[in-house]
């Protein structure tokens, strides 16, 4: 073996054990890399009881309620299998609206109501100029069809 | 083939080639940018819900491209470097660095200021975010070496094994919006489906990404040139450019 091929097998040994190594570790801490939980895992009793987390989903459309005396609204979360109602007291971000993706970190109540303390709007990757959003929805109105994408 | 690409391995061909390119490169990488920056702040219409905020992404994309662009460069130049002990590897790997650091800092910098209006915050520990961080570490930790070891073999050599090895960040901030849930959004762009961005948003991002990248083939040539100077500086050619009145 000529020492340039010596040093092409190391560089080439390396990156496969820097990869196995690095999927192995990424396996092993797979749980921990998920940002949030979905209203799924919370049914399935994936989610942790005792300790704050984070959740996921979309906003259901005609569930937000708030309170006019305060900040404090409820609403419910979907990902489009499962529920989970979700309480907040605090300033929503601006992309915060019905049928929009949003996280929330809190803790689930013995309710099982989840107790937000902090709200995230989650953006999706949809771009597009407000009249073709406007004659999207005329079209998805006008045939009533469910897109059922989740973002 | 082969003696041709030793002609280009050769630092002196290399610095002409590049001396040549340069300002052809800076000049249609400024015409793209000006069309871009019109196009994309001034004609492309409104986001339906991001409103006018959204146009951060026309440096937030063809950064975050290029910090990951540039260290495939890197990456690159440095096995070359380690494998058939170019000299040229080193010096581009050496000319790369701060450029792709910097598109990095930019990326996480633009995508801090679009997060606390539209997210809600600065910053979130997801996994996308974090890797990109990494990168940043990466290259930080790959400067750092090169000015910490004063033999510039050694300093060349333990320097291409870290680029080398940070490879492997590179896939992982790519999927990371697919293999994990995060805050950040998925691709926008992707090979196989549709652009999910309206055509008149689609094509200011498409100049801006040509712009940026010219600038950075354009800064990277200005970087290696003054590495291959710095690296020949005993040799005749170098003597006899000065001699003629370089730059």
């Amino acid at each position: 073996m000529t020492p340039r091929r010596k040093r092409i097998v190391t560089v080439i040994l390396l990156l496969l054990g820097m990869g196995g190594a690095t999927a192995l570790i990424l396996k092993a801490f797979n749980q921990n890399l998920m940002y949030f939980y979905s209203p799924s895992d919370i049914h399935e009793g994936k989610a942790p009881s005792a300790r704050s987390f984070r959740i996921g989903g979309l906003v259901l459309k005609g569930s937000l309620k708030r309170n006019p005396q305060s900040l404090a609204v409820t609403f419910v979360l979907s990902d489009l299998k499962q529920e989970t109602t979700v309480r907040y007291a605090g300033i929503l971000p601006d992309l915060f609206r019905e049928g929009q993706g949003i996280v929330a970190n809190g803790k689930l109540g013995a309710d099982g109501v989840f107790e937000a303390a902090e709200v995230l709007a989650k953006h999706d990757e949809k771009y597009m100029p407000p009249e073709v959003a406007a004659s999207l929805k005329a079209n998805l109105n006008a045939n009533a069809t469910p897109t059922g994408k989740t973002p | 083939m082969f003696t041709h690409w030793h002609k280009y391995a050769s630092l002196m061909h290399f610095h002409t080639l590049a001396r040549r390119l340069t300002p052809w490169l800076y000049g249609v990488s400024g015409v793209l940018f000006i069309a871009g920056l019109i196009s994309g702040l001034v004609l492309a219409p409104p986001d339906y819900q991001q409103g006018e905020s959204f146009r951060i992404i026309y440096v937030h994309v063809p950064s975050a491209w290029l910090s990951m662009f540039a260290y495939v460069v890197m990456a690159g130049a440095a096995a070359a470097s380690l494998i058939w002990r170019v000299k040229l590897g080193d010096v581009l790997a050496r000319a790369t660095a701060p450029v792709g650091a910097s598109f990095t800092a930019l990326a996480l910098i633009t995508g801090s200021l679009w997060g606390k209006p539209m997210w809600g915050t600065w910053w979130v520990w997801d996994a996308r975010l974090t890797s990109e961080l990494l990168l940043l570490f990466l290259y930080l930790g790959y400067l750092a070496l090169q000015s910490a070891i004063e033999d510039r073999r050694a300093a060349a050599r333990a320097g291409a094994v870290l680029a080398v090895v940070g490879v492997v960040n590179i896939p992982i901030i790519h999927y990371s919006v697919e293999w994990w849930s995060t805050l950040h959004q998925g691709a926008t762009l992707t090979k196989f489906a549709a652009p999910s961005i309206a055509t008149s948003m689609l094509i200011p991002l498409l100049i801006m990404t040509a712009a940026f990248q010219l600038f950075f083939f354009a800064t990277v040539l200005v970087r290696a040139r003054c590495e291959i100077l710095e690296f020949d500086r005993h040799t005749q050619w170098v003597r006899n450019l000065v001699s003629a009145g370089y730059p």
